[in-house]
């Protein structure tokens, strides 16, 4: 079977992938992977912190870690020292538009992992004396995560830029001032409207089959009752982007400066049929790496930037953004490597990407597929995002045709409908001692 | 626990490429331990491999003994730069036309240095293997270091190292390496300095690859599409055409310097603090001991003793950890977190109470067991999870000289650990008073500073 045959294989043929729902609502899925025992369950609540209410900003983080704080059944440290006990790996990640909760465990474990998770879908028991040192935890992770960095601190007031309007403009952990005020109340409120089965998707990877999984699954989860009916997840909108905005960073631990510049564009879920995956294969001949336009012309053949390229993030439930980003190597200044990658963008917008590129960059993205199936972790997550930004089983099944499907004028036609330089936002991170002119020295 | 907005930024390549999933077509249950072979091949070269056919990928991972501590006072940075190098031509392909032909066979190829060891990795979907192959062939063998590409990727980790020079952080770790390791090739910083970057030569480069590249000197494990006749040819072609022996200095071991401070101080919204004890080998007697001693102290994530005091039960820190690290000619026990400024003393004196507490009482029989169960069940879960980690964890136990049945013996050596046991290990690495690292503001209140013994 040749690779590109692979590819496509589960669309056409029988695909193992179970997918079901639970008399509750929730939406299952199975992955089933026998080459080593071990078995990955993940829940995705269909939440992040672009659902927050104003002033509650990190609220939907400060529950993910509040969730590991025991129930009624299953007090404190319990569920932690059970994934332990077989040796287990779970964790927990919050992003703007989802929550989730995973363990990787061996196969006769599943069942007490569904248990414990189902239980603390709606059994959590939250008091102060664990709510107040887990929000001292939060306050120390943002400290060392963005505060410290300024890569990081960039990337916040960059993203408060771009979105003048929609919740993503918010960083995921909150605003300190605000984290700081989060309270039982504000955890209890958002677990009990978020929290339930019919919110949630569960995504099992590993050396399961979708008959266990079902009775397993129907037996913990299903067990737990519906919750109310959640309105669609309507968020404020952006106006029309119409200015080209400007964010300066300066920090002392800067020596070497860094340039970014994004757009707002349209997501899996909010965009046409095949623009989404246009911009997947635009991001990828414009900076995708090594063999992209951005490094083959400034890092090799200019010789002026370190590094640089570009991403676009399309698994989001909202309109997303598309990022360019260089820095600039030994003498050269900011500007120079800004005016290149415009300049690489620019061509795209003229005169479009070639078919051998096209060609190259629709193998590289459908060739990845393949290689993703080597990591259960891997498939549980890609399956989990995508459910919980609004795609389906079917939507991933068929992708690879779809990406197939896109031509040179349509990669043309993205790249001149969202990337106008009038209407973008550019971050520069630069040393303290210069001011920003577009010319600094080291 | 994590948290991203969107996706983390370094993964989004990855993220946006891998959406379909497809039938994972696999007709037998991989329930038995898992099969290692060892297949030899005529050129003498020797690898692991376990044969795997649920994914058309095939996974070579391999590491030439001899890393950065090979390097002389005055030429750090050159393993490193060399590593950076491989995929920029070999042969009669120049670095374009090299970067080409892996694309189109649809090759992912990689080279990074360590202190002991240069590894190498290639993944390629299995119809396109021998394509593959052939280009691995080239790098290892002929490697072209044109002055081009080594101008441009030298200039690349001088910008790096450039990037960190007012980054306390990295004048941090930088110093301290320097202190615990002194004069010992540890100390010095793998990716080099602008000025031994400078210096380097293509032939400086050959003269490096000469001397570690052999096949005498080479550790191969291969997972997937693969089987023993078919990989016992390419191993041939492949490394074969490789002299036989390298020329390896040889180093001297080590132990990290003890019972001394290094402090950077600077404005910032946290002070992290680092703590440096004893560290023990993999083939001594007492390793797993001491690994079950540190996993209970702070190497078992959400559930160590370290976990539980300074952070769930009092907020403290967002991670804190232990662990041992574990080198050629040298090892240490590593504790590691960071905190506010205000509390810094206060985490610092509870570490320091939880080490000695380590040293002056038995572990419960409880957490010994849990302790067990863990690293025994864990074994699998994390080193096993995905056919790439397989292939690492295989190059590694090759490396640290564990033989072939070692997954299997391990649980035996795991079990026999009593917590009488543990102590003694405990009173073997954490009696010393520890290195001491600081970054950030001075801490408020000498008194956890002086901590006595322990």
């Amino acid at each position: 079977m040749t690779w590109e045959a692979a590819a496509v294989e589960a669309p056409r043929g029988k695909s193992e992938i179970g997918n079901f729902m639970l008399s509750n609502g929730m939406h299952v899925v199975v992955i089933p992977d026998h080459r080593a025992p071990i078995v990955t369950q993940m829940v995705w609540y269909k939440v992040g912190n672009a659902d927050e209410l104003p002033g509650k900003s990190g609220i939907a983080h400060f529950l993910e870690h509040l969730m590991f704080k025991g129930t009624k059944k299953h007090p404190a440290g319990e569920f932690s020292a059970k994934v332990s006990e077989i040796g287990g790996e779970q964790n927990a990640f919050t992003s703007s538009d989802y929550t989730a909760y995973y363990q990787t465990v061996t196969p006769e474990s599943l069942g007490t992992m569904m248990e414990l998770e189902a239980d603390r879908m709606r059994q959590l028991v939250l008091t102060d004396a664990v709510i107040v040192p887990e929000r001292d935890v939060i306050l120390e992770e943002r400290r060392g995560r963005v505060e410290a960095i300024p890569e990081a601190l960039l990337t916040e007031e960059m993203r408060a830029t771009l979105y003048q309007n929609h919740p993503y403009r918010i960083p995921v952990i909150g605003w300190m001032h605000e984290m700081e005020r989060l309270s039982r109340g504000d955890a209890v409120a958002f677990y009990d409207r978020y929290y339930a089965p019919n919110n949630a998707i569960l995504v099992v990877a590993g050396d399961v089959d979708t008959g266990t999984v079902c009775r397993l699954a129907e037996k913990t989860y299903g067990a737990v009752p519906r919750g109310r009916e959640l309105p669609p997840r309507v968020r404020p909108q952006e106006p029309e982007q119409n200015t080209k905005r400007t964010v300066v960073l300066t920090d002392p631990r800067v020596t070497v400066a860094s340039f970014e510049k994004s757009w707002v564009t349209t997501s899996y879920a909010t965009a046409e049929p095949g623009e989404a995956e246009a911009l997947d294969l635009l991001s990828e001949i414009l900076g995708g790496g090594k063999r992209s336009r951005i490094y083959q012309e400034l890092v090799v053949r200019q010789g002026i930037a370190s590094s640089g390229g570009a991403y676009f993030w399309g698994r989001s439930l909202d309109p997303t953004s598309f990022t360019i980003f260089g820095s600039p190597l030994g003498d050269a200044k900011i500007q120079a490597v800004e005016d290149a990658i415009d300049t690489e963008v620019r061509k795209i917008i003229d005169a479009g990407v070639t078919d051998v590129e096209l060609e190259n960059a629709k193998n590289r993205l459908v060739r990845s597929v393949i290689f993703a199936r080597d990591s259960q972790q891997e498939i549980a997550q890609l399956y989990g995002e995508a459910l919980a930004t609004g795609s389906t089983a079917y939507d991933l099944q068929v992708w690879p045709l779809r990406v197939r499907a896109v031509t040179a004028r349509e990669v043309q036609a993205v790249a001149r409908k969202y990337l106008n330089p009038d209407r973008s936002v550019a971050g520069y991170l630069l040393p303290r001692a210069n001011t920003f002119s577009g010319d600094q020295k080291r | 626990m994590m948290m991203f907005n969107g996706p983390p930024l370094g993964a989004a390549k990855s993220l946006l490429v891998a959406l379909v999933l497809l039938s994972l077509a696999a007709t037998t249950h991989a329930r038995a331990a898992m099969a290692i072979q060892e297949v030899n091949s005529s050129s003498g070269m020797k690898a692991w491999l376990v044969e795997d056919y649920a994914v058309p990928i095939v996974t070579i991972r391999f590491a030439f003994r001899g890393g950065s501590a090979q390097e002389l006072p005055g030429e750090e940075g050159l393993v490193n730069l060399m590593s950076g190098l491989f995929n920029e031509g070999a042969g009669d392909l120049d670095s374009n036309a090299f970067q080409q032909r892996l694309d189109d066979v649809g090759a992912e190829m990689q080279f990074n240095a360590g202190r002991d060891a240069v590894y190498g990795y290639m993944r390629v979907l299995a119809d396109r293997k021998d394509e593959a192959f052939e280009l691995l062939r080239l790098a290892i063998e002929q490697p072209r270091f044109d002055q081009a590409s080594l101008d441009r990727i030298r200039a690349q980790i001088v910008s790096g190292i450039m990037a960190g020079a007012k980054d306390p952080q990295t004048a941090a770790e930088v110093a301290w390496m320097k202190a615990i390791y002194g004069d010992h090739p540890y100390s010095r910083r793998q990716e080099g300095t602008a000025q031994t970057l400078a210096a380097v030569t293509t032939s400086d480069l050959k003269a490096f690859h000469n001397r570690l590249f052999a096949r005498g000197n080479v550790i191969i494990a291969v997972t997937g599409a693969i089987d023993a006749r078919a990989l016992k040819r390419d191993l041939d072609r492949i490394f074969g055409g490789l002299p036989a022996h390298p020329f390896l200095m040889p180093v001297a071991e080590t132990t990290p310097k003890l019972g001394q401070q290094v402090r950077v101080h600077d404005d910032l919204p946290q002070d992290r603090l680092r703590l440096a004890y004893p560290g023990i080998s993999y083939k001594d007697p007492q390793f797993f001991a001491a690994y079950l001693m540190n996993h209970i102290l702070g190497g078992g994530a959400f559930t160590s003793r370290l976990w539980n005091e300074v952070r769930e039960k009092r907020g403290l820190a967002y991670g804190i950890e232990s662990s041992l690290e574990i080198s050629d000619h040298a090892s240490a026990l590593v504790i590691d977190t960071s905190t506010r400024p205000d509390c810094a003393a206060e985490t610092l004196s509870l570490i320091r109470a939880e080490v000695r507490r380590m040293v002056d009482e038995d572990v419960t029989e409880e957490e010994l067991a849990a302790a067990k169960k863990n690293i025994i069940g864990g074994y699998t879960i994390g080193n096993l999870n995905s056919s790439s980690a397989v292939a690492d964890t295989l190059v590694e136990l090759q490396l640290k000289g564990l033989d072939i049945d070692y997954i299997d013996r391990r649980e035996q050596l795991i079990q026999a650990v009593t917590v009488a046991d543990v102590r003694s290990a405990a009173r073997r690495l954490l009696s010393a008073a520890p290195a001491l690292m600081i970054v950030g503001p001075p801490l408020e209140g000498k008194k956890a500073l002086e901590g006595k013994k322990g």
